[in-house]
């Protein structure tokens, strides 16, 4: 028999009680561990995503959707952009490097971008296996997208129009992408990316007619059902137009005028770029946004939230330190004659002081273990809903040095609740509380 | 050598009368019943006895270690392994079962006391079956019986008990009486039994009342 024994065993007498300390404990814990590791989270694949982009340049429309769109492809992107017009921007002395990105197609709801193989090199991803594409239809893909895929080197696939795996069917493509690499895993957006040429894109929409499939390239979900109700009207348009393309085939020039992309990445090489470059982008139907400032002001009212919802775990937990003080002294009361008979068997008053401090850190410390694991179940739970949202998942399964903090935080105010109860039968007057019988 | 002896003692209340109490002697095998009634100060005597409380004056001596020479942890411990304490009603650690109970004695005076010889007490008092029940669930006769046992499993040289029967009825109470006796005989103890309950009055011969004019 031990001491801690008799506090396990005093903590389950008033079950009711310490069932519902253990509940406000675990759920305040719980809340602000979770908050923690979506934070962390959260900001690191925001921070590892930018990177070095300083600028985004796309077609107009809310800036925070580009940079969402584009830099963490979770948005539908604004439109797209001509390529000869963004020339003026791209090929300017103060930009380094400008990545182009070109939406359009997916594959089982996983996004096929056009791009160059500079992309990945700029996030530093190493090839797993196989080789980086090259010519249009070859892929090479992130490896997330190639797990949950299944994708192996060598196998081909058709593509969807539009953002969404529920794009229709008939609207699919008839050339074969054929996977010729695979990216190690990064922990950046290329993970979960099909890469291609942008010419894939272009020729994949070149059978139809340009403005039809600028269209489809910038599809969004409520675009998707009018495209739908037209696709009959449109296959003979196609049709139609096609042959005209054929005709005026030579005429490189114009073609090259037509084709578009969906955004550039551009990294400055000079630090009067932020200066310069908006006012070329004036008066034309293109934005330039700022990745930083953009996710500084997401962080904010995404900040907001999270301090809101963190006080009031704070406050929940407060409650529930309350009531560990509350039930505590409470039980005192009821139990000082117990706690004179211990006296009397021999206790001495250090161990009744270590009796009831004891009972005050069981609670505490099983109600942290369970806040612990309910917050691995909640970021699990909400892995799984960004794994169909996004295509991107949290890793539930860490121990942020923060929550060293919060178990230490939260100990040390359970001992301190359990201080004065301790204390009160540390100084208790045995004599007195056994003759009051 | 007399296992308790006191002399001279005297207890004042802040606010209250200042209580005399007569100087007493017992030896191995005895009993001695200090009868009084309600304002005498026999709740208060016990616990000068089992120094929960000090003296303003005079002094209690057990097994020949004067109780006044002890400090608080010292003292917690002697009474631990030395006394034996059996209270009017019988309070008990409410999340233990009986043999639990028992076994805080022991634990708390780091005396070295088996289960097994934890039982064998439980038996001897008749309450073996009960072992595993907790407290609140027994009859206020088999309490008693759970605290005696749990007075004795040190094996004490002194016994005391505060009103022990008044809480029974006659039969309980001629019962819980014998118990005390046979145990006592047993560990070869001196047992003082206070109380204001008659009923004991006949059975035992050595006696002090204990009376207002005692003040």
């Amino acid at each position: 028999m031990k001491i801690i024994f008799i506090a396990w065993k005093n903590c389950w007498q008033k079950a009711g009680a310490t069932t519902l300390t253990l509940l406000l404990l675990s759920f305040g814990v719980g809340i602000i561990s979770m908050m923690l590791l979506l934070e962390n989270q959260l900001s690191e694949k925001f921070n590892k995503n930018i990177k070095d982009i300083d600028f985004v340049l796309g077609a107009k429309g809310s800036p925070l959707q580009l940079i969402l769109a584009n830099v963490y492809h979770i948005d539908a992107p604004t439109g797209n952009i001509k390529v000869s017009e963004a020339q003026r921007i791209i090929k300017n002395p103060t930009v380094k490097e400008a990545i182009p990105l070109a939406y359009g197609d997916n594959y089982e709801g996983w996004r096929i971008v056009g791009t160059t193989p500079r992309y990945a090199e700029f996030y530093e991803v190493k090839l797993r296996e196989g080789k980086v594409f090259e010519t249009p239809f070859e892929v090479t893909v992130g490896s997330y997208a190639a797990k949950e895929l299944g994708l192996k080197l060598g196998q081909t696939f058709k593509s969807n129009h539009g953002l969404d795996k529920e794009g229709e069917q008939e609207e699919g493509h008839d050339q074969l992408f054929t996977v010729v690499g695979i990216y190690e895993a990064s922990g950046t957006v290329i993970d979960r990316l099909i890469l291609t040429p942008v010419e894939s894109i272009w020729e994949v929409h070149n059978h139809g007619d340009h403005e039809a499939s600028a269209h489809t390239a910038i599809v969004s979900a409520e675009e998707h059902d009018a495209e739908a109700a037209h696709a009959d009207h449109t296959d003979h348009a196609d049709e139609h137009v096609a042959e005209e393309k054929h005709d005026h085939a030579e005429d490189e020039h114009a073609h090259e005028e037509e084709r578009e992309v969906t955004a550039y990445l551009l990294i400055k090489r000079l630090p009067m770029a932020p200066m310069i470059l908006p006012q070329l982008v004036k008066n034309t139907n293109m934005q330039l946004a700022l990745p930083a400032i953009e996710i500084n002001r997401l962080n904010e009212n995404f900040g907001i939230g999270m301090s809101v919802v963190k006080a009031v775990a704070i406050l929940i937990m407060i409650i529930s330190l309350l009531s560990v003080f509350i039930s505590l002294y409470n039980a005192l009361r009821e139990r000082q004659y117990e706690l004179a008979i211990l006296r009397t068997l021999g206790g001495r008053r250090i161990q009744l002081f270590i009796l009831i401090l004891l009972e005050g850190f069981f609670m505490v410390a099983l109600g942290l273990i369970i806040g612990l694991v309910l917050s691995r179940v909640g970021i699990t739970l909400l892995s799984d809903m960004a794994k169909d949202s996004f295509h991107d998942e949290f890793n539930a399964m860490i121990f942020l040095p923060q929550e060293y903090y919060l178990v230490g935080i939260t100990l040390g105010l359970g001992v301190v609740a359990s201080l004065l109860p301790a204390l009160r039968a540390f100084f208790m007057d045995i004599s007195k509380t056994l003759s009051n019988d | 050598m007399a296992i308790i002896q006191t002399s001279n003692l005297t207890y004042s209340f802040s606010k209250g009368p200042k209580l005399i109490f007569p100087s007493l002697q017992a030896e191995e095998n005895s009993e001695l019943l200090i009868l009084g009634s309600s304002g005498t100060g026999k709740t208060t005597l016990l616990h000068l006895f089992a120094g929960l409380r000090k003296p303003t004056s005079g002094e209690v001596e057990v097994n020949g270690v004067k109780l006044s020479s002890l400090n608080g942890a010292s003292l917690d411990r002697f009474r631990g392994k030395n006394i034996g304490v059996v209270f009017q009603t019988s309070h008990f650690v409410q999340s233990l079962s009986v043999i639990d109970n028992i076994l805080l004695a022991p634990y708390f005076s780091n005396n070295k006391v088996s289960k097994i010889d934890a039982e064998k007490m439980l038996d001897r008092l008749n309450i073996l079956s009960k072992k595993n029940k907790k407290t609140s669930t027994l009859s206020v006769g088999e309490q008693q019986r759970v605290a005696i046992a749990r007075a004795l499993l040190n094996n004490p040289s002194l016994i005391l008990a505060d009103e022990p029967t008044s809480a029974l009825d006659d039969e309980n109470a001629k019962e819980v009486l014998n118990l005390l006796r046979e145990q006592t005989h047993a560990l070869k103890a001196a047992l003082l039994i206070v109380t204001h309950d008659n009923r004991l009055k006949d059975e035992v011969k050595q006696r002090i009342e204990l009376t207002t004019s005692n003040r």
